[in-house]
């Protein structure tokens, strides 16, 4: 018995000792349950980065378009306007709708076929002023311009469609890592070299230093020689993909000292949806956020987040039933030893106390435990789940704050499962209790 | 204070199962005064109310009626906080079976009411216990697991544990029913021994008419009904 401790908790800590079996089965099993969130959500955490890290590695978080260019029929808003005025003439103080003036309004009718306009190759207006207010913006990391369309790559007779980006590598590689995914030769951009995938490159039966012509579809022809190339993680990616400095790029496209597109990586990843459609009712661009262009990948991360909050809170409920049951079977146990404390002075507070304090107690020591396991087992799957070629699957992701929302959480379950209990051992009447 | 009386009872009633049919009204109409000092053997045989009155005096339950007074002040307005409050403070317990808690050892059960009035152990409480568990002649089993003592041993941890708050009454329900003579005769003159030195006030419940006669007064419960003098 020590003197710094209040009463709650000497009799709390001797009580669940004395009742050692019960304690240590019932701290067994909500460690178990720990351990169960704690491996699933650090395996699931891992897993989701993983993948949220291979597709965000070829393509920016938001990307900034210039508006869809729509036609408007100016002539129909006219006829309309002009149309409602004689509509309502007749009835004033008319009965009869044949009336010459009636006649004479008769509305002209007019169809108008609109036709979507073509979507041409455009630069964002003003990008420079525009990029360095983005940059400012809280919440967004890096904006880089992309002036990017559609080319021939040909060599000799053989041509194929690319897709042509012209970047500022400085900043862009920080976007779509490009000297990461290098398979062959330098990811040094300059005015005289290309980067390309590596399928394009086989289709065109170049290597590292060979020469490319590049033309554009409005008949600009650059010839490039080819500096690196890149695995960009799928087939159709390497056989489109080809990069250039940003300047070449914009003038074979015909887009001078312009950027058809901004590319922009921010803190949250998560909250990129939201600091998109924030920037589209700013400037009035198209914004679209990784999370709409992957809305079925991201979906499914969702579904994935969602069975797992499922599955916590059962386990979570099953480890409160538990320590609930055992609480109930202590307070009928000590209902003597209750009333008798209640007898020599003891509060309903006091008695209260004691029992939501044990409900506590056998959370968190259930949750310390638990997390060890849950550990434990982590790096052990680490160990055992490997690549083909011995490399681990995925980063392990141990992170200090599952632990400590572990614990924290597991506290509370312990405090509310033993609500029911420690609220009957308050009410105990102490006569009947010492009575038994 | 001095002629102020440890307690005062004036006209209690106690009924059970209240406002139901099968309500039934075991005391009726208790007048029972103890002066500071007085150790009083209560009798009576069983099913009489001696343990209901017990408990109306300890404070563990209320009267339906009459006015019940510790120390001159009237006990039936207070809540229940308070009454907890001054049952820790003014009444100590001795019950039959010596109720220690077990997950304790006897100094611990000996600081209890202490620990539970003023919410976490002192030095003093501590020396306090220790004080007492030698006065009871049990200073060297102090740390000891109160269920590894005899049922004399752990009887008198109990007296011990009951003058923690130096009370200005002692409740007794048969401390010593479950005893061997021996022990009992320790016990009793123990509780007697306080009772001289310290002016401490015993209510002892009772059915050895050996112990009874070795008590100060004598009052029996029959049918409800105080019936002072002996038998």
């Amino acid at each position: 018995m020590r003197d710094w401790l209040p009463f709650e908790w000497i009799a709390a800590t001797r009580f669940l000792r004395e009742g050692r079996a019960q304690s240590l089965f019932i701290v067994a099993g909500v460690a178990i349950g720990v351990a169960v969130i704690v491996f699933m959500s650090a395996l699931l955490s891992g897993l989701q980065m993983n993948l949220v890290r291979r597709t965000l590695s070829a393509q920016a978080h938001i990307t900034l378009l210039p508006p869809d260019e729509v036609a408007r029929p100016l002539r129909g808003a006219t006829a309309a306007a002009s149309g409602s005025a004689p509509d309502a003439a007749p009835t004033a103080g008319s009965d009869n709708a044949a009336t010459p003036a009636g006649l004479d309004a008769a509305p002209e009718r007019e169809l108008a076929l609109v036709q979507r306009p073509l979507q041409r190759v455009r630069s964002i207006d003003q990008w420079r002023k525009l990029r360095a207010q983005l940059q400012a913006l809280p919440g967004v990391a890096l904006a880089t311009p992309v002036a990017a369309g559609s080319a021939f790559a040909s060599r000799g007779d053989a041509s194929r469609a690319v897709q042509l980006s012209g970047v500022e590598p400085e900043t862009y590689f920080s976007v779509v890592a490009i000297p990461e995914k290098l398979v062959a030769g330098s990811a040094r951009l300059d005015s005289q070299h290309i980067i390309i995938g590596t399928e394009l490159a086989n289709d065109l039966g170049v290597r590292v230093g060979d020469k490319l012509r590049i033309s554009a579809a409005n008949g600009n022809a650059m010839t490039l020689t080819l500096g690196g190339l890149v695995d960009l993680g799928s087939k159709q990616a390497n056989q489109r993909n080809a990069y250039v400095l940003l300047a070449s790029a914009q003038s074979l496209l015909k887009l001078v000292g312009g950027a058809s597109s901004l590319e922009l990586n921010v803190d949250d990843i998560y909250a990129a949806d939201r600091i998109a459609r924030d920037i589209a009712a700013r400037s009035g661009l198209k914004a679209d956020s990784w999370i709409s262009t992957n809305a079925q990948f991201f979906s499914a991360l969702k579904a994935q987040t969602i069975s797992n909050t499922v599955i916590r809170l059962f386990v979570a409920l099953s480890v409160a039933f538990g320590i609930a049951s055992v609480l109930v079977v202590s307070v009928v146990q000590r209902s003597k030893e209750i009333g008798i404390l209640r007898a020599m002075g003891a509060s309903r507070g006091q008695v209260l106390r004691v029992f939501l304090l044990q409900g506590a107690l056998l959370g968190f020591s259930g949750s310390v435990v638990g997390s060890a396991i849950g550990a434990g087992a982590l790096m052990l799957w680490h160990q055992f789940a490997r690549n083909a070629d011995g490399t681990p699957i995925f980063a392990l992701a141990i992170d200090p704050p599952l632990f400590i929302s572990a614990a924290v959480l597991a506290t509370l379950v312990g405090v509310a499962a033993a609500t029911t209990p420690a609220l009957r051992a308050a009410r105990l009447d102490p006569v009947q209790a010492i009575r038994g | 204070m001095a002629d102020v009386p440890v307690l005062r009872l004036d006209g209690v009633h106690k009924a059970f199962n209240l406002g139901q049919p099968n309500q039934i009204e075991v005391l009726h109409g208790i007048d029972l005064t103890l002066a500071r000092g007085e150790f009083c053997a209560l009798m009576g045989p069983s099913g009489s109310g001696k343990s209901t009155l017990l408990n109306l005096i300890g404070l563990l339950d209320r009267p339906t009626g009459g006015r019940l007074y510790i120390n001159g002040a009237d006990t039936t307005m207070l809540d229940d906080a308070a009454l907890t409050q001054l049952r820790g403070r003014t009444i100590g317990f001795v019950f039959q079976y010596h109720h220690l808690i077990a997950a304790f050892s006897a100094i611990e059960n000996v600081m209890m009411p202490s620990l539970l009035a003023r919410g976490r152990p002192d030095a003093a409480m501590r020396a306090r216990a220790g004080e007492l568990l030698d006065r009871v002649g049990l200073a060297p089993q102090r740390d000891q697991a109160v269920m590894s003592l005899s049922g004399g041993q752990q009887q008198r941890v109990a007296v011990a544990r009951a003058l923690a708050m130096r009370p200005a009454l002692i409740l007794a329900d048969e401390p010593t029913g479950n005893l061997d003579t021996k022990s009992a005769d320790d016990v009793f003159a123990l509780m007697r021994e306080v009772n001289r030195s310290d002016g401490t006030t015993f209510l002892v419940v009772t059915h050895d008419p050996r112990l009874g006669a070795r008590c100060d007064r004598t009052v029996r419960v029959v049918d409800g009904v105080l019936d002072e003098g002996a038998d």
